[in-house]
């Protein structure tokens, strides 16, 4: 067997996209490394920005895969908000740490279940029917408890205090004391589920069909791919993700509240966009979706660093990042396209 | 004889509603040879193929595969039974590589093995001598390389049953000769192919067998060798050729005494390079030359369908400005495009509002045309122009090819245009309907309406045009008329005639 000698095949779309996004982010954390200096210093930056959003890369890894089978998921945050009420108010009933990650899981399920039956066996929109699912979540959250309920479970706040302390990543402060680099255990969770999506996209079976349905429908079907099995298997992962992801949350935050998760599910399209999905589907990378989610909130970051504190100024820089990267893609695969009908 | 069957369709029914698509057809496969399914467009072809590739489910009749009944009520099952169908769409995934083209959805496994699949397609493409390397996306080889990965997929799977749906009508000469080969090859292996296309000569280049479909329903079977073009034609449309034969004895009526109607100086378009272009009133003339070589792209410009850069334009002596189709319509040109499926029909509307779509445009949308008025538009061209239809309010998507074809030049003849430009308006479409279509621009012409014709067919445009404008790698090479008409001038011309009028 030759190795094909020296040459290499160009990049497929779904690699093109993910490269220029991690070669942005390196980029851009770069600069604001020699600008803002201050807490871009520190690797405890980033891990602040994984401790943060750690709930967001999951549900941000779910839309992925739902965005590359080419149908949207948008009431991903409203359910992880659901969660979040569920699990604290059940623990505060007596409830055991088991039986929450379960009822989290369940929770999630139950929406992945019903609303990818209804759009793959009853082929309704799925924007309808996951924003009558987000208006559901939301609905079910506020009958739950319309005031924010703090997590009052001994064992659970243990669990939530627990850290993963690393020294070496750790920095001295002023007055000279060391401070270790700090992770919670959810950023572990949310980093598993990233390398679980992206072998799952890469190596297995189904993976490789929502590229396929998401690719072209009609072809799918003609190559033997039962296409509303797969769609509905996107919709149900995308649905446990978000169960999941509402128990990082809670580990997180430690409280429920009505207004939980707000507008997460937008961060989590846009972070998938930035990371190199595409909105017609077919093409996208979990990996390109990690660094998505990880341009959007160290711009955000930036954005606060560079003494813009108003909440409107992340708004605006995250929007304009957004269209710059819709731009870029297009731009790039168009130059693509025309390079194909040239050659 | 008999064991040799790798397919036979006895008695095969099917219906849809207020149409009979099939009625009592036959056919047989036998191995190793290439069987032409041929027939008008509704004559039952498309029907009978999705039957086997379990798009549609029949309603009456019995399939046999190697001798045993096989039911196929979905692709799935077609593929079991080793029935393998290439589209004239490319049914592939374009975001996906080579390799996993030809692996996805016949795999058990839940692990994808793709160092396992890259070797095996690389051998696969090299055994078929295809053009291709495993691991390139899809998306980023030619239409043939896609459509030879398709039949490199089929054969994988070890298909005893190759239907190749018009797989020819995107690709050049090269490519076709490419594909017939692939096509030969697999039948010395024993495979059996329907092949289904509208290039008569492509049949008997490689057909061993014709089977001749007329209205859903079957015609006859004949050895390749005993059925002259002639008479495939004429089984075809189910009369004597005299009529296509007048035709095409047309006498060179020089009509281009006429005032000139359009005159374009310099005209260019984002694709199309800068090129003079006149036309006559009552004047058929046609842009030809290979695939790719600017015709659509010029007349584009014309209709102002592409960005246009520059140039100007003239419309019986007036300058005017045409940078978008409404204005082109509102000085009374007509443009039936190439993509009947993209740019032409809105296949959820019904005939009637597929007809008067143009003229609403050109009204404004806050005139209506009255109900009654566009039924009876309708109704008119229905008939004017025979449009095989249920009824008035079907919708357009379920009419056959030729039928959508006429529809679009229903709309166009609605608005009474004095220029009609109508790029490739015989592509796909049957004999039948071709030779009314093209009796359909002559007497338009004779009406006094200028015609611009496109079409691959050099036959045809012979047939029709008095001028014939010659392209070449996006350049005017030459003007052909009266006696200069001819197919080998033709060919000479579009191989290397001298460069003149180029911009």
């Amino acid at each position: 067997m030759k190795k094909n000698n020296g040459f290499r095949e160009p990049l497929t779309d779904t690699q093109l996209l993910m490269t220029i996004t991690i070669c942005i982010f390196i980029a851009m954390y770069g600069l604001a490394m020699i600008f803002l200096q201050g807490g871009f210093l520190h690797v405890q930056q980033v891990f602040d920005l994984l401790n943060d959003n750690a709930s967001l890369i999951i549900v941000s890894c779910g839309l992925t895969i739902v965005m590359i089978g080419g149908g949207i998921d948008i009431s991903v945050g409203a359910v992880t908000s659901l969660t979040v009420m569920s699990c604290v108010l059940y623990l505060n009933n007596g409830g055991s740490i088991f039986g929450s990650i379960l009822l989290a899981l369940g929770i999630g399920l139950a929406f992945g279940i019903i609303q990818g039956a209804l759009i793959s066996y009853l082929e309704i929109q799925p924007f309808i029917v996951t924003l009558a699912g987000m208006f559901f979540a939301r609905g079910f959250t506020t009958i739950l408890s319309v005031n924010p309920q703090k997590v009052d479970h001994e064992a659970f706040n243990k669990l939530r205090e627990t850290k993963i302390e690393i020294d070496w990543l750790g920095y001295t402060a002023k007055n000279g004391t060391r401070i270790p680099g700090r992770m919670e255990l959810g950023v572990i969770v949310a980093l598993v589920i990233v390398v679980l999506v992206f072998i799952l996209l890469q190596y297995f079976k189904p993976g490789r069909e929502f590229y396929a349905i998401g690719g072209n429908q009609t072809s799918a079907l003609m190559l033997g791919i039962n296409v509303k099995r797969t769609r509905f298997l996107s919709y149900v992962i995308c649905g446990l993700l978000s169960g999941i992801s509402g128990y990082v949350f809670m580990m997180h935050t430690g409280a429920g509240n009505a207004t939980n998760a707000a507008g997460m599910e937008m961060n989590a399209i846009a972070s998938s966009i930035i990371g190199g999905t595409l909105l017609t589907g077919g093409v996208g990378n979990v990996a390109g979706t990690f660094f998505g989610t990880m341009t959007l909130t160290t711009i955000k970051k930036i954005v606060v660093a560079s003494g813009l504190n108003d909440p409107w100024w992340q708004s605006i820089t995250t929007g304009g990042m957004l269209c710059f990267f819709i731009l870029l893609q297009s731009v790039v695969l168009s130059r693509r396209e025309k390079k194909k009908k040239a050659s | 004889m008999q064991e040799d069957c790798l397919l036979k369709l006895r008695g095969i029914e099917k219906r849809f509603p207020g149409v009979r698509a099939l009625h009592n057809v036959d056919f047989t496969l036998r191995k190793g040879e290439i069987h032409a399914l041929m027939g008008e467009n509704g004559a039952g072809k498309s029907t009978l193929i999705k039957l086997l590739t379990g798009v549609y489910s029949k309603d009456d009749g019995t399939i046999y595969v190697e001798g045993k009944e096989a039911h196929i009520h979905s692709p799935q099952d077609a593929q079991n039974n080793g029935i393998s169908t290439v589209y004239q769409e490319i049914t592939l995934c374009p975001n996906l590589t080579v390799a996993e083209n030809i692996f996805i959805g016949r795999e058990s496994n839940m692990v994808v093995k793709r160092k396992d699949y890259e070797k095996r397609t690389a051998e696969i493409l090299s055994n078929l001598q295809i053009p291709a390397r495993p691991r390139q996306q899809l998306g980023n080889c030619s239409l043939a390389v896609q459509q030879m990965v398709a039949i490199a997929r089929a054969v994988d799977m070890q298909c005893k049953v190759l239907i190749l749906d018009e797989p020819t009508s995107s690709l050049d000469d090269k490519e076709v000769n490419m594909l017939f080969k692939l096509m030969r090859d697999l039948k010395a292996r024993g495979v059996g192919i329907i092949f289904v296309t509208h290039f008569l000569e492509q049949v008997y280049e490689v057909c061993d067998r014709i089977t001749v479909l007329r209205n859903g329903e079957l015609v006859g079977e004949y050895l390749t060798e005993d059925l002259p073009q002639v008479q495939l034609v004429s089984k075809m449309i189910g009369k004597e050729l005299d009529e296509l034969n007048t035709l095409s004895e047309k006498d060179d009526i020089v009509k281009e005494k006429g005032e000139v109607f359009y005159e374009a100086k310099g005209l260019s378009s984002s694709n199309a390079l800068p090129f003079d272009f006149t036309i006559h009133k009552g004047e058929v003339n046609g842009f030809t030359g290979l695939l790719g070589s600017g015709r659509s792209e010029s007349v584009r410009a014309i209709f102002g369908a592409d960005k246009v850069n520059g140039g100007t334009v003239k419309i019986k002596g007036k300058q005017v400005q045409i940078d978008r189709p409404i204005q082109a319509m509102k000085n009374g040109i007509g443009y039936l495009s190439e993509d009947r499926k993209g740019d032409g029909i809105i296949a959820e509307l019904s005939v009637r509002e597929n007809i008067i779509l143009a003229l609403q445009v050109m009204n404004g949308f806050f005139k209506p045309i009255s109900r009654s008025e566009s039924e009876a538009f309708a109704d008119e061209y229905i008939k004017a122009l025979s449009i095989k239809t249920a009824s008035r309010e079907t919708p357009v998507g379920s009419l056959s090819g030729g039928n959508q074809q006429k529809v679009i030049l229903a709309r166009w003849l609605l608005t009474h245009p004095d220029y009609l430009i109508l790029d490739e308006p015989t592509r796909g479409i049957d004999v039948g309907t071709k030779l009314e279509i093209q009796k359909l621009v002559l007497k338009l012409a004779e009406d006094g309406v200028s015609v611009t014709f496109i079409s691959s067919e050099i036959e045809e445009m012979l047939r029709t045009c008095s001028r014939l404008i010659v392209m070449r790698d996006r350049h005017i090479v030459g003007e052909l008329k009266g006696s200069e008409l001819n197919q080998a001038q033709v060919m000479r011309t579009i191989a290397g005639g001298e460069t003149k009028n180029e911009g």
